[in-house]
């Protein structure tokens, strides 16, 4: 799927994830099922940001929570450096887990209220106890405090001890996050919950740290704004499945998928002028559920390129050429023939 | 606004004056807004632009007397509608005045509906309450209000209780409970906020369309530039509880005159074009315990002078451009 010739870091493929619906509280029993990941593949190259982006109730999250073997898988593959994530033991998911750190969405709900920004930043170390020396600890978490932008004498602050926080809780996540040298984060709605002044902030700093660390991320997110900004390539996920995947240039400007049409069409342009020229696509309905995902194509039910053929036959995410597969019979770019 | 004094224009639906609202709590008196002045004519959609702790909600909230009190307070200003100032009112009339003149859309659809009771219980209330409707014809009043809010199968749908509603049909019900009187003017509060970007665009072309049908005027409160960008006739910039400029909508994104609005539109990413670095605004907004002095936005300001730091500056119309208003002391001289 990469055009580069190093091997990806992080590879997916066909990734599965079910939750059962249950009834009864003695005697359980599985009325249901959410199909909450339902085949999605991708690769992750050393040094690239893939964005993960999608409406809330997509699979993104649960995507990322399934690699990490926070959740357990119901089928597919994930592997980590050639090696197999889902059949790794436990001692060695420890070590997978040091290598991908994850950045929360709510910094101020993930960070414990009674620990001091010294203690949150080396906590992952009492786990991890070859990263860094005893002796050396303190200097270190100072180290992660300034690479983050951070004052390093407010080590022994606690996070609400900051006045206008934002800024510092999501800078402590981060450096909370780098204590443990990952080679990749992922990043879960990392500056959805932010002011907008602090929210480019933020978004710059994960562009340095990612050049001077070599660092890969996974970026979920929502805002197709910052996706565009931050991503050198973006899936688009709807319904648990993957409805193209591309570089940024391809998605945004030679937009594949009908869905991915209409989510760009909807994000508003901070630009009065472009008001009577935005031709914007509104979608009907809400998305179904995917408790009962509709036969065939996910996207049938709401396209307005819909066919017989859409309702019977699911579309593979076939790639047309320049590297950008689409999950849709009749894609809106053409074939590349040849 | 520099204009105070009688009525000058009578087609001004909400005409709000020089508002202070305190919050007196135990840390301290909160200014969570200060000297804040606009007017909302028919049909006119205007937007109140500003970030956490601006001041922008509670100034709506203070124009639906819905501020908790204590601790918070009107300390001075007017609010009119039509002529009449609210806070001089008894609050029986103030109670006719909500809902009926102006209501209000919440952020949070869930927490702002009841759980126990159905919506279609809920927004029936409203015709059973305020015109004396029997339970038969507030129900088919309400059959037609969710209909015209676009909830499909609203005959079944009247009978759901909250939590059986996506987000998006929730934020449908609240807009059919604000407009279910007919109001002269809608203030929504943050309206899309929890929504996902094809849902918020469904809920914003609603309100347009409702907003041509009957001709109300919108209070939009909102923190998007792109929001805004795409309903706003007029915007009121705000920042930690001040108004730092106000404009027209197109003046606004072509030439901002206050350091703050310029700072913000070049902190955003944007979903059309590529930028290849973002230029943030240093800093974070201010605990609204300890509001600068001087201007507000004197510490994160890249034109900072030492009057920054001791003069509020007012807002006004600037020389060469008298219908252009900022708060900024150097308007004139940042912005050539």
């Amino acid at each position: 799927m990469t055009t580069s010739t190093t091997a990806p870091i992080l590879s997916v493929k066909n990734l599965v994830k079910h939750f059962p619906i249950t009834q009864g509280i003695i005697l359980r029993r599985q009325v249901g099922t959410v199909k909450a990941v339902d085949g999605v593949s991708f690769d992750l190259c050393p040094g690239e940001t893939l964005g993960l982006v999608g409406e809330s109730g997509c699979g993104k999250s649960t995507t990322a929570r399934t690699i990490l073997r926070l959740e357990k898988a119901t089928g597919g593959h994930a592997e980590y450096e050639g090696r197999d994530i889902f059949a790794m033991s436990s001692r060695e998911v420890r070590a997978l887990r040091r290598q991908i750190q994850v950045i929360f969405q709510d910094p101020y709900a993930s960070l414990n209220p009674r620990m001091t920004v010294g203690d949150i930043v080396s906590e992952g170390w009492v786990i991890h106890r070859g990263v860094v020396p005893k002796d050396k600890r303190r200097a270190r978490v100072q180290e992660l405090l300034e690479l983050v932008g951070l004052n390093p004498n407010h080590i022994n602050r606690y996070a609400h001890q900051f006045s206008g926080g934002q800024r510092q809780r999501i800078g402590i996540g981060i450096a909370r996050a780098l204590a443990l040298e990952p080679k990749v984060i992922v990043a879960d709605e990392p500056v959805s919950a932010l002011d907008v002044s602090v929210q480019a902030q933020v978004v710059n700093l994960l562009e340095d740290l990612q050049k001077e660390l070599g660092l890969s991320y996974l970026f979920i997110a929502h805002d197709l704004s910052v996706v565009r900004h931050i991503c050198d390539r973006v899936a688009v996920m709807y319904l648990g499945r993957i409805a193209e995947i591309g570089t940024i240039q391809e998605v945004y400007e030679r937009t594949g998928h009908p869905y991915t049409s209409a989510l760009l069409s909807a994000v508003p342009v901070p630009d009065p002028q472009r008001r009577s020229t935005h031709n914007r696509i509104l979608l009907e309905g809400d998305v179904p559920s995917p408790a009962s995902p509709p036969s065939g194509c996910r996207f049938r039910t709401r396209c307005w390129k819909v066919t017989d053929r859409c309702a019977e036959e699911v579309p593979e995410l076939i790639d047309r050429g320049a590297d950008h597969p689409v999950d849709c019979h009749y894609p809106e770019t053409p074939a590349v023939t040849g | 606004m520099t204009t105070t004094g009688p009525a000058t224009n009578s087609e001004a639906l909400v005409r709000v004056d020089n508002l202070h609202v305190e919050f007196r709590t135990e840390a301290g008196i909160v200014n969570a807004v200060n000297a804040l002045s606009y007017e909302v004519r028919e049909g006119e959609t205007v937007a109140i632009l500003g970030e956490s702790g601006s001041g922008k909600s509670v100034s709506a909230q203070a124009i639906m007397g819905i501020i908790d009190s204590p601790p918070g307070f009107i300390s001075q200003g007017t609010i009119e509608y039509r002529g009449n100032d609210l806070l001089k009112m008894s609050e029986a009339d103030r109670r006719s005045v909500r809902g009926e003149n102006i209501a209000m859309v919440f952020q949070d659809a869930l927490s702002a509906l009841n759980p126990v009771f159905t919506v279609g219980w809920q927004i029936a209330e409203m015709f059973r309450r305020h015109r004396g409707a029997s339970k038969k014809d507030a129900r088919k009043e309400t059959i037609a209000l969710l209909n015209r809010v676009r909830i499909p199968a609203a005959e079944e749908r009247i009978d759901s209780y909250p939590h059986e509603f996506s987000g998006g049909m929730r934020q449908r019900v609240m807009i059919a409970m604000g407009i279910a009187l007919s109001p002269d003017v809608l203030i929504a509060d943050e309206p899309t906020t929890a929504l996902d970007v094809t849902v918020q665009a469904q809920i914003m072309d609603l309100l347009s369309e409702l907003q041509q049908e009957t001709g109300m005027g919108l209070v939009l409160i909102t923190h998007d530039l792109g929001v805004v960008a795409e309903v706003a006739d007029r915007v009121v910039v705000m920042y930690a509880g001040r108004e730092v400029e106000k404009a027209e909508i197109n003046a606004l994104f072509a030439s901002p005159r206050h350091p703050y609005t310029a700072g913000l539109m070049q902190s955003i990413p944007r979903p059309d074009i590529s930028l290849d670095r973002l230029e943030p605004i240093q800093g974070s907004p201010p605990d609204l315990l300890r509001i600068p002095s001087g201007c507000a936005f004197h510490p994160r300001c890249p034109h900072v002078q030492d009057i920054c730091r001791k003069e509020v500056p007012a807002l006004r119309s600037l020389e060469r451009e008298p219908d252009r208003l900022s708060a900024c002391h150097f308007a004139e001289e940042v912005f050539q």
